[in-house]
């Protein structure tokens, strides 16, 4: 390796652990003026324009707390939480690609399945064999912050939190696990660049439609947001895992859960919305081209990519937000009912339907669009059968004793 | 990306196992959706149905000869021939356990489907020829076992016997892998015939095989294990007695008879050049098997745990049979399964058939003048104790004579000799309870839950042990056409 | 480099696994234990086994351990009990005969054919990549990848079966408490 693209790797590592910081800063911000919206208040206006120096200010006040460990804590553990919570969300970056930005030019190679000259893309940190298999394997990691944080806070409600986010984290794996095997299966590859290369004709939600919305249900509460953040319900848990938790290191978690989110709508992005794809980008390049020359070209089609695709995570972030301000909190049984009754069956559904989809039909946009009518036609069944069961049993109804007179 | 082709197999090879355990995930599914919860010996029955299609189904296999599966099954006689008897001891196991579930009320119809599993992986054990499906094979046999073990769940011993099975199953599947892995980095393969192949192709120096030595000892362990050779059999008492009883039986011959099945066709056909090291170990082991669980069978008073040691010692006979690794060892081998899977699984029919809900005595005392109360289980289990001891006319004494002679044309003589001197102790604790049956007064009145499941299932497993031990060519005959290409 | 990485990696999977055999704390213990299973997962990697790398990352890091914190933590069972060590004699045997075992251990491996190369053992160009190991499971290893399906549907049935006992009759039960208690309230 030499020493240029070690300095490039450098940089990138830099800007992008510190871009989703400032992100998760301004996704504060970003959600509690949705929220007040929604809930027909005006939400933090102070600080700055707008509100706009909100985050400056709460990062402030939160390094400027007094540090406190409690005494009957586990020191070294309790101090390790939130860093384990923290470095997985950073880290699942590594293998997302923001956009393709090709440094030698060759912007064509972006659009290329087999690319003939390798690609240089400067806007995603590591092109692995295994990208799918990375993200995987660092959700699946993210548990120990909290699980940790809990036990190791000394306190029951925390505790409470940290049993909770364990057995309710590892059920909501399985579902997006096998989510995504659908989508892999469906472009044939584990990378995460290929998969956006092959989203060329058709996104991913067309032949992936249940797909996507088990991926989003179960990465919801991945993330642990409302309506599955029983982790830290403050009506029966106080805070949850991070109750004893205070300044910065309450910071962390609060940074944690906005990264993760951040993370899993770009990963949602990736698989289902075609990543930094959109129609015209390559008429763009050529155009560009024959302007300018093919380093413009390539710089022309790294910042379109770049930006088509930072706008659609910012929808996928409205989208949540969306959901936040709509949905009450779960019932933890109805939670864990969701999670291994329905979306764990419908997952594998669906991967039999892929594997026999795309073995049984050659053509592929006829594949895709069976599977789509297939996914739609598999939900609504579900949600027939998936009545939310009456609550005859512990219910007397007025009706009743007005019948037995 | 190239779509991968998947290379010919030839399935007729694997039919008897094909069939039963398509009919387990069948069975089950059955069993959950159409069956209500009070006829649940109706899955018994469908059970023992497809034990029999399935002996059906390998009858015309016997003169087809072949592997398949990048050669990691085999069909031979041999696997064939073990095939029917695990299917026996199957079909038996759950004819003992048709009544007995509901009796202690711990009835569940997967109980059926899990045995059917359970034979299924003994057959794959018979059948298998590669050390990675024998390590799958021994995997799913044990699970299926921590699961049997633990199933009449309400009752503490139950939950301890699974437990303790559990927990000394992993570190042995441990060894297992553990031992695969040094073989593999010593030959680089996990093929049987590879590696022979691989050590019979350079002149074969004992000590130079560090690498192998230490491979097969870690083997030898797991086998141990499984086998409950002594100094492994630590588990075996307490597990039997607090396993549901019909497991218990299952277990004291189905996991033996599988694990020596593979523990033979490993020695003989990878490792036939080891045999300085391996023999002496085995040899030693044998012997101390053969001792301790005389000895230790001496002196229990309960019946149960009585049956487990005289099944630890039966293991170091049926071994000599093993190590002897000629040609009359194997039939040996094969009689002696037979002969002890009939008549061991008789005696814990008896015990069964005497046993009471929610009680864990199975006392000696039980058995005091049962002739007078019960002619018909006492002349039964008169016939199973003698068996176990050898004493002529029944199949035990047959049993144990092809396997001393066998032992001895092999050139063990001194093991030979141990065996006799062992059996001599343990026709003491054999005949202790047919005396008692015979001789003593009843003590407490013990009622006998007989129906017609276990009553066939004794009269069976009787009729046979005498018949085999009047008439015991045809067996003789079918053993000595089921060897194996063993490399010998 | 390599090498470097190699020292580093192994040591750090060496300490954890000593440390978590040492720990006092059942928590300590798991995350030592977690320690050393991302130091093999890196091993995996200068390997050239990036699979490997994410598969012991997804399933012993992301599963198994969890599992062990949940149940450990749920039954409060983290630190070692002070009732005295019936099997103490034990300790001092095991300890010993094990420094027996990594002495002959270490005997053995300094012999020469312990280093030589495994027969058979070239690696191949698609070492390690998905794709040949799948194509490998499908092919070579089609029956044991079966087996293993059989396996794991075995012990999904006893965890059903170790579990539903009791809970089943309870819940039964408890339906027909409400059912009796409605028509009592509606009766008054």
């Amino acid at each position: 390796m030499d020493w240029i693209a070690l300095l490039i790797l450098i940089i990138q590592c830099f800007v992008i652990a510190l871009g989703v910081t400032t992100a998760f800063a301004y996704l504060t911000l970003f959600e509690r003026r949705l929220l007040a919206r929604f809930q027909n208040r005006i939400g933090p206006n102070r600080a700055g324009p707008n509100g706009f120096l909100q985050p400056v200010a709460d990062a402030v006040k939160l390094f400027f707390k007094e540090d406190v460990v409690p005494s009957a804590a586990n020191r070294a553990v309790y101090l390790l939480a939130p860093a384990m919570a923290v470095i997985p969300a950073i880290i699942i970056w590594a293998v997302i690609p923001f956009g393709c930005l090709d440094i030698r030019g060759n912007w064509q190679a972006c659009f290329e399945p087999q690319a003939t000259t390798p690609l240089q893309n400067i806007l995603q940190v590591a092109e692995i064999n295994i990208g799918v298999l990375y993200l995987l394997a660092v959700t699946s990691i993210g548990v120990y912050g909290i699980t940790l944080a809990g036990w190791a806070s000394n306190n029951k409600y925390s505790m409470l939190g940290g049993i909770r986010s364990a057995a309710h984290l590892v059920s909501y794996e399985l579902a997006l696990a096998c989510a995504v095997l659908a989508v892999v299966m469906t472009y044939g590859t584990f990378s995460t660049h290929q998969i956006v290369v092959a989203q060329a004709g058709l996104w991913g939600i067309v032949p992936q439609f249940l797909a996507f919305v088990i991926f989003m249900i179960a990465a919801t509460a991945e993330v642990v947001r409302l309506p599955f953040d029983l982790v830290e319900a403050e009506q029966e848990l106080v805070g949850g895992y991070n109750t004893e938790y205070g300044s910065m290191k309450f910071a962390l978690f609060f940074m944690t859960e906005y990264i993760k989110l951040i993370a899993v709508s770009a990963i949602a992005v990736i698989f289902f919305m075609g990543g930094w794809r959109f129609p015209g980008l390559y008429t763009l390049g050529a155009g560009v081209e024959n302007l300018a020359g093919p380093m413009a070209a390539s710089i022309a089609v790294g910042l379109a990519s770049l930006g088509a695709f930072l706008l659609k995570l910012v929808a996928f972030l409205f989208l949540s937000v969306w959901i936040r301000a709509s949905w009450p909190r779960m019932r933890y049984d109805r939670l864990m009912d969701l999670g291994w009754k329905w979306l764990l069956p419908l997952a594998l559904l669906n991967i039999v339907y892929t594997a026999v989809a795309f073995v049984l039909i050659p053509n592929e946009t006829l594949a895709s669009f069976v599977l789509l009518a297939l996914g739609v036609l598999t939900l609504v069944i579900a949600m027939g059968i998936n009545r939310v069961p009456k609550p005859v049993d512990n219910v007397t109804y007025v009706k009743d004793l007005k019948e037995m007179g | 990306m190239e779509p991968i082709q998947i290379p010919p197999v030839d399935l007729t090879l694997i039919a008897p196992l094909l069939t039963i355990t398509a009919w387990a995930i069948v069975l089950l599914l059955v069993d959950a959706f159409l069956i209500p919860d009070e006829r649940k010996k109706l899955t018994g029955y469908l059970a023992l149905a497809g034990l029999a299609v399935t002996a059906l189904v390998a009858v015309p296999l016997w003169n087809v000869d072949g592997s398949t599966f990048s050669d990691m099954v085999v069909l031979d006689r041999y696997s064939l021939t073990l095939t029917w008897l695990f299917l026996l001891i199957g079909g038996l196991t759950i004819a003992m356990a048709l009544e007995y579930l509901p009796r202690h009320g711990i009835e569940q119809g997967e109980f059926y489907p899990l045995i059917l599993f359970a034979v299924a992986s003994m057959i794959l054990l018979a059948q298998a020829t590669d050390l990675i499906v024998i390590f799958l094979g021994i995997e799913l046999l044990s699970l299926t076992l921590y699961i049997l073990t633990g199933f009449a769940y309400p009752r503490v011993t139950s939950e301890e016997a699974g437990m303790k099975y559990l927990i000394m199953g992993a570190f042995a599947a441990g060894f297992f892998a553990y031992g695969i892995a040094l073989i593999y980095g010593a030959t680089g393969s996990t093929n049987l015939a590879a590696i022979n192949a691989y050590l019979a192709a350079e002149p074969f120096v004992l000590s130079e095989q560090v690498l192998l030595l230490a491979g097969v000892g870690l083997l030898l362990i797991t086998f141990g294990f499984k086998i409950a050779l002594v100094p492994f059999h630590m588990w075996t008492p307490d597990v039997y007695e607090g396993a549901p009883t019909p497991v218990a039986a299952f277990m004291s011959v189905g996991t033996k008879a599988a694990a020596l099945a593979v523990l033979l066709r490993i020695l003989g056909s990878a490792f036939p050049l080891a045999y300085e090291f391996w023999l002496p170990v085995l040899s030693v082991l044998a012997a101390v098997t053969m001792l301790v669980g005389n000895l230790g069978a001496l002196t229990q008073t309960n019946v149960k745990r009585m049956l487990a040691y005289s099944s630890i010692s039966h293991a170091g006979y049926v071994l000599l049979g093993v190590i002897v690794a000629t040609e009359r060892g194997v039939e040996a081998f094969l009689f002696y399964m037979l002969a002890y899977a009939l008549t061991n699984l008789g005696a814990f029919a008896v015990v069964i058939a005497l046993e009471q809900r929610s009680e864990s005595a199975w006392s000696l005392d039980d058995f005091s003048g049962l002739f007078q109360r019960q002619p018909f289980l006492a002349i039964a289990m008169a016939i199973f104790m003698f068996s176990l001891a050898g004493v002529p006319p029944t199949a035990g004494f047959i049993a144990k004579f092809y396997v001393f002679t066998a032992a001895y044309e092999g050139g063990l003589g001194w093991l030979a000799l141990i065996g006799l001197l062992t059996s001599a102790i343990a026709v003491y604790f054999y005949l202790r309870v047919v005396l008692r049956m015979f001789t003593r007064d009843p003590g407490r009145p013990v009622e006998p839950a007989m129906d017609r499941g276990l009553h066939l299932n004794i009269t069976l497993a009787a009729g046979l042990t005498l018949l085999i031990g009047l008439l015991p060519m045809p067996v003789v005959n079918l053993v000595e056409r089921s060897l194996v290409a063993l490399g010998l | 480099m390599d090498t470097l990485i190699f020292i580093i990696t192994a040591a750090i999977a060496l300490i954890g696994a000593v440390a978590m055999v040492v720990a006092r704390n059942a928590i300590h213990s798991a995350l030592f234990l977690l320690l050393n299973f991302g130091a093999v997962a890196v091993l995996f990697l200068l390997l050239y086994s990036p699979f490997l790398f994410a598969i012991q990352l997804t399933v012993y890091a992301g599963a198994i351990m969890v599992l062990f914190l949940f149940v450990v933590m749920l039954l409060g069972a983290e630190r070692i009990e002070d009732a005295p060590d019936q099997i103490a004699w034990q300790r001092p045997l095991g300890i010993g005969l094990g420094v027996v075992l990594m002495l002959v251990a270490m005997a053995t491996a300094l012999r020469a054919s312990a280093f030589a190369p495994p027969p058979g053992g070239e690696a191949l160009a698609t070492f390690g990549d998905p794709a040949a190991l799948a194509a490998l499971l499908f092919t070579h290893y089609l029956l044991p990848f079966q087996i293993t399906g059989i396996i794991l549907l075995v012990a999904v049935i006893g965890v059903v079966v170790l579990n539903q006992r009791g809970r089943h009759r309870s819940e039964e039960a408890g339906r027909e408490d409400a059912r009796t208690r409605r028509r009592e309230d509606a009766r008054r």
